[in-house]
């Protein structure tokens, strides 16, 4: 018994149960002395699953050498050396060990959500309902779409924790305490998150506009509550690597010497930072709508509902430029590896990502094009969109230039890079019509969005970030993924996922609208409905076989520990797996990162002892 | 230079045989207005446009994954070609023109689509969950399915008495969200005679999915005669009344009339039974708390029932609609 409770994890759990349970305690109790009706459901609900997340992260001991401090005592780090695999089901300050964590809870969430679109796809692969009722249907589809965002954005902190202190030749994070906060707020966010499943589930769709929200079942707010606690996560992750990449980069490592995904996650990081507070806000003036009764959009009380989606859009148009900017990095991180060449342009392609992440703050109305809003903004909105056209054309042209005249490889990481870089062109090409305000108003709320978005986030996340797993893995285990299943999952993955959004464009375009649980007979679109539903489960298949080859290679992988990608990157010239704190001896930087073909230069030297 | 030349031909080719097979498969349906027309034309740029670039980056992709692959028992690097400023300057200059004629063309089509007809037939439109009402202003005229006559412009004056929802006609390619509490306007010019369906765009609850009603795109001359009608039209019963406004408004979307439970109280046996309110008191459902109930929903909420839920049909339903419902609640014993 007291060997499980020594298992972080369980014990964050129990100790949540316990918060959960006394919030509600202690609201049902305050309601009862004030002499109000005692039980009230919701406040109760939303209370209790606040102290249980704060429990949750007591409970685990992700805040014990904070309150130590707060004690005046010292703290020593602790030695991990023994832990063994159980370090990852607990507390653990090291980089490695976080980014691990952050990416086996990005792959659970991924997995959930996936599977909450495959029922739903299922369900419309014929038109009446036919096995869902409406309320399931919508909150499944109201959960995939902010089940996958968050399991992305854990996903994006997986990659930025795992690699940033390797490739700066830094010892760990800037904050490991607070790194560690941050990663376990995401675990009870999480499961709240989930919990609206059991609390009448909800009708609103990821985007939660009121006056639905406000009218919806008790289920939205666990939606609300989860999501603001995995945004403070964030907001405080992305801080952190801010000053990581700023202040702990090896000797000589100048801003344009920097691995190129440095570059990436720092504009992601910037956008993390400053804009995340704008969903949280939206989302908790909503919560307090419901609870206090305060009008901030009902109109009835003098509010304005289209004062929500300015909010919200935000941070929520930003959001998928803090979801693709590092994958994109690692597309142009690993292209110049297998194209044995130097990345095409390196500074443009460095600027590029912090122009996109500008540029990204400046368009959030084009998701407003109908809601409603001035209409003189329309126009400006315009502009704006269509500019991110520009620097994203760079990167584009930046790829091309560092595949011409290379001596091209082609294993599993590189077919997902170069999937992505398909992919995510057809997302990008498929964006100005949504710019254009006079097709958008076509567009707009259509399955053809539904493609378009499911093309960038595919192109600029999915695709790159199993390229990044295949790619880090031997890294991270000292074991490489199996190629011949790495091709399997390739090719049921890419081709059935390219016909399954090229398909919901062209619904789209001919009256699909989105979020519908049920479509009309009429729009003569079962057939295409069904090719979605197919080429669905076989991306569905593709990612099980990746499943089955992550278990298998863990235990009977080919050993990796050398440097089998040949790559001029600091985490390759040592021995795999990595050591806890990183490089038994300093590195200075003394070339050009990417300097593929140029006979004798290196990118870092090791110094002597 | 001979490598260039080959991929120059083959995006050409590649551009027109891409851009034929996305006009040939049917994207669009039928076009039903003359804004239809105006935004298909700048589709069509659009689709040269993603013609295009996608022929240039997919054709330069696959030339350079082929032809530049390392071939069998291929040692070496790459060449060490590292960037070229000038090309740079040029992929980021081009594309900002191109960006900016683009949006430039937007913008008109916009003013175009947006051209306002002052002699325009005005239409007022209220949504619900789950309905959609059509007030003819100049008519005295009030329907639940939109007449049109074509050929002339039609300016919508829409609002919403819930939750916010979005006027689609797909034929029309316009849309235009419906917000409580202010009113946004739409002007359509329906060129095409023929039957549609207005499809609610915006998530708007449970049967968001089935928020469509029908649009018919009329002669001047039936359009005439249908005002008519509705004009002279022998009032039905204001039992048979209520029953068709119950189901017209969405009422019983949330009132079953077979006493199974929903998002409201049952109608069945409703009139004359005591009811709990959430106060703790009781009241009679005679008219008066039937009439309250519908035009102020909030004033007298039923015990185990949410309040803010139903809408507030006051401004919806005028009296004779509002009696007619009661007298339709009391047949359901």
């Amino acid at each position: 018994m007291r060997k499980i409770y020594s298992i972080g994890l369980v014990r964050g759990l129990l100790w949540q149960i316990l918060g959960t349970a006394l919030g509600i305690g202690i609201l049902t109790g305050i309601r009862y002395l004030m002499g109000l009706t005692a039980w009230k459901g919701e406040s109760a609900a939303v209370f209790g699953a606040l102290l249980g997340s704060l429990f949750f992260v007591y409970g685990i001991g992700a805040m014990d050498d904070w309150i130590k401090v707060a004690g005046g005592q010292e703290v020593h780090e602790p030695d991990e050396s023994g832990w063994g695999s159980m370090r990852y089901f607990g507390v653990s300050l090291d980089h490695k060990v976080i980014g691990i964590q952050y990416l086996a809870l990005s792959l659970v969430l991924m997995i959930v959500g996936g599977s909450f679109a495959l029922i739903f796809r299922t369900e419309l692969a014929d038109t009446g309902m036919q096995f869902l009722t409406l309320m399931e249907y919508n909150t499944l589809m109201s959960l995939h779409g902010m089940v996958m965002i968050v399991g992305i954005l854990v996903g994006v902190a997986a990659f930025m924790n795992y690699l940033i202190p390797m490739m700066l030749g830094a010892r760990d994070m800037a904050f490991p305490r607070l790194n560690a906060f941050s990663f376990w707020l995401a675990v009870p966010a999480s499961l709240i998150l989930l919990s609206s499943m059991a609390l009448g589930g909800f009708d609103t769709g990821w985007t939660g506009y009121p006056p639905l929200s406000a009218r919806a079942p008790v289920g939205v707010q666990m939606f609300f509550l989860g999501v603001s606690l995995a945004g403070m996560g964030t907001v405080l992750s992305s801080l952190n690597i801010i000053a990581t990449a700023i202040r702990m980069r090896a000797t000589g490592m100048t801003g344009f010497r920097l691995p190129i995904f440095v570059w990436g996650s720092l504009a992601t990081s910037l956008v993390s930072l400053t804009a995340t507070q704008l969903i949280g806000l939206s989302f908790q003036m909503v919560m307090f709508q419901r609870l206090f009764g305060m009008g901030f959009f009902d109109p009835a009380k003098g509010g304005n509902p289209i004062l929500f989606q300015h909010l919200f859009w935000f941070y929520s148009h930003p959001a998928v430029y803090v979801f693709v900017l590092p994958g994109l990095g690692i597309i142009s991180e690993l292209l110049p590896v297998f194209a044995r060449k130097p990345l095409y342009g390196y500074k443009w392609v460095a600027i590029s990502s912090f122009s996109i992440a500008i540029i990204g703050f400046l368009v959030w109305g084009h998701h407003m094009f109908a809601s409603g809003m001035a209409e003189y903004l329309r126009v400006p909105f315009m502009y704006s969109t269509l500019l991110v056209a520009v620097p994203t054309g760079v990167k584009f042209f930046s790829w091309l230039g560092t595949l011409w005249r290379g001596k091209i490889e082609f294993p599993v990481p590189m077919l997902f890079v170069l999937a992505g870089i398909v992919v995510f062109l057809i997302g990008g090409l498929t964006g100005p019509p949504n710019a254009t305000i006079a097709t958008d108003l076509h567009l707009t709320d259509t399955y053809f969005i539904t493609g378009h978005f499911h093309d960038t986030m595919f192109g600029g996340y999915v695709f790159p970030f199993f390229a990044a797993i295949y790619y880090w893995f031997p890294k991270m285990t000292g074991k490489r993924l199996n190629e011949t299943l790495g091709k399997v999952h390739f090719w049921l993955m890419a081709p059935a996922f390219i016909i399954l959004s090229t398909v919901m464009m062209r619904t789209g375009l001919l009256g699909m609208r989105r979020r519908i649980a049920d479509y009309d007979p009429e729009l003569y679109l079962v057939q295409d409905h069904v090719v979605m539903t197919v080429a669905g489960f076989l991306v569905a298949v593709g990612i099980l076989v990746f499943i089955i080859n992550t278990f298998w290679s863990l235990r009977r992988g080919e050993v990796a520990t050398g440097n089998i990608w040949n790559s001029r990157s600091p985490e390759w010239q040592v021995p795999s797996p990595m050591p806890a704190h990183n490089y038994d001896r300093p590195f200075e930087v003394v070339g050009e990162p990417y300097d593929y073909g140029l006979p004798g230069s290196v990118y870092v030297e090791f110094k002597e002892e | 230079m001979k490598r260039y030349v080959t991929i120059l031909v083959l995006v050409i080719v590649s551009t027109f045989v891409i851009h034929a097979w996305l006009v040939g498969i049917g994207l669009f349906p039928t076009g039903a207005s003359t804004q239809s027309v105006i935004i298909d034309q700048l589709f069509h740029v659009h689709i040269w446009i993603i013609s295009f670039l996608f022929s240039l980056i997919m054709v330069t992709l696959i030339y350079s994954v082929v032809i530049f692959r390392r071939k069998k028992g291929e040692t070496g690097e790459g060449a060490h070609l590292t960037g070229n400023s000038t090309l740079e300057i040029a992929w980021t200059g081009i594309p900002l023109m191109a960006v900016l004629v683009l949006a430039f063309v937007g913008a008109t089509t916009l003013g175009e689509i947006r051209a306002i007809d002052p002699s325009a037939l005005q239409v007022r439109v209220n949504a619900g969950q789950w309905f959609w009402q059509y007030q003819y202003p100049e008519y005295g005229v009030t329907s639940t399915e939109l007449y049109l006559p074509v050929s002339k412009q039609v300016n919508l004056q829409m609002t919403s008495v819930d939750v916010i929802h979005s006027f689609w006609v797909p034929e029309f390619r316009v849309k235009q969200d419906l917000v409580p509490g202010q009113t946004t306007e739409l002007r359509v010019t329906p060129s095409l005679i023929g039957v549609y369906k207005v499809r609610c765009a915006e998530l708007c609850g449970l049967r968001h999915a089935y928020m469509e009603g029908l649009v018919y795109v009329v002669s001047q001359t039936d359009f005439d005669n249908w005002i008519l009608k509705q004009q002279s039209a022998a009032p039905p019963s204001p039992e048979l009344r209520g029953q068709q406004l119950a189901s017209q408004y969405g009422c019983t979307n949330c009132h079953s009339i077979d006493g199974s439970a929903m998002n409201g109280p049952t109608w069945l046996r409703l009139a004359g039974s005591n009811v709990e309110l959430t106060d703790g008191s009781t009241v009679v459902a005679d008219d008066d708390y039937l009439r309250t109930s519908i035009i102020s929903p909030n004033t007298q909420v039923v015990m185990g029932f949410q309040a803010n839920v139903m809408p507030d049909f006051s401004t919806v339903l005028d009296q004779t609609m509002v009696e007619s419902l009661i007298a339709y609640i009391k047949t359901l014993k």
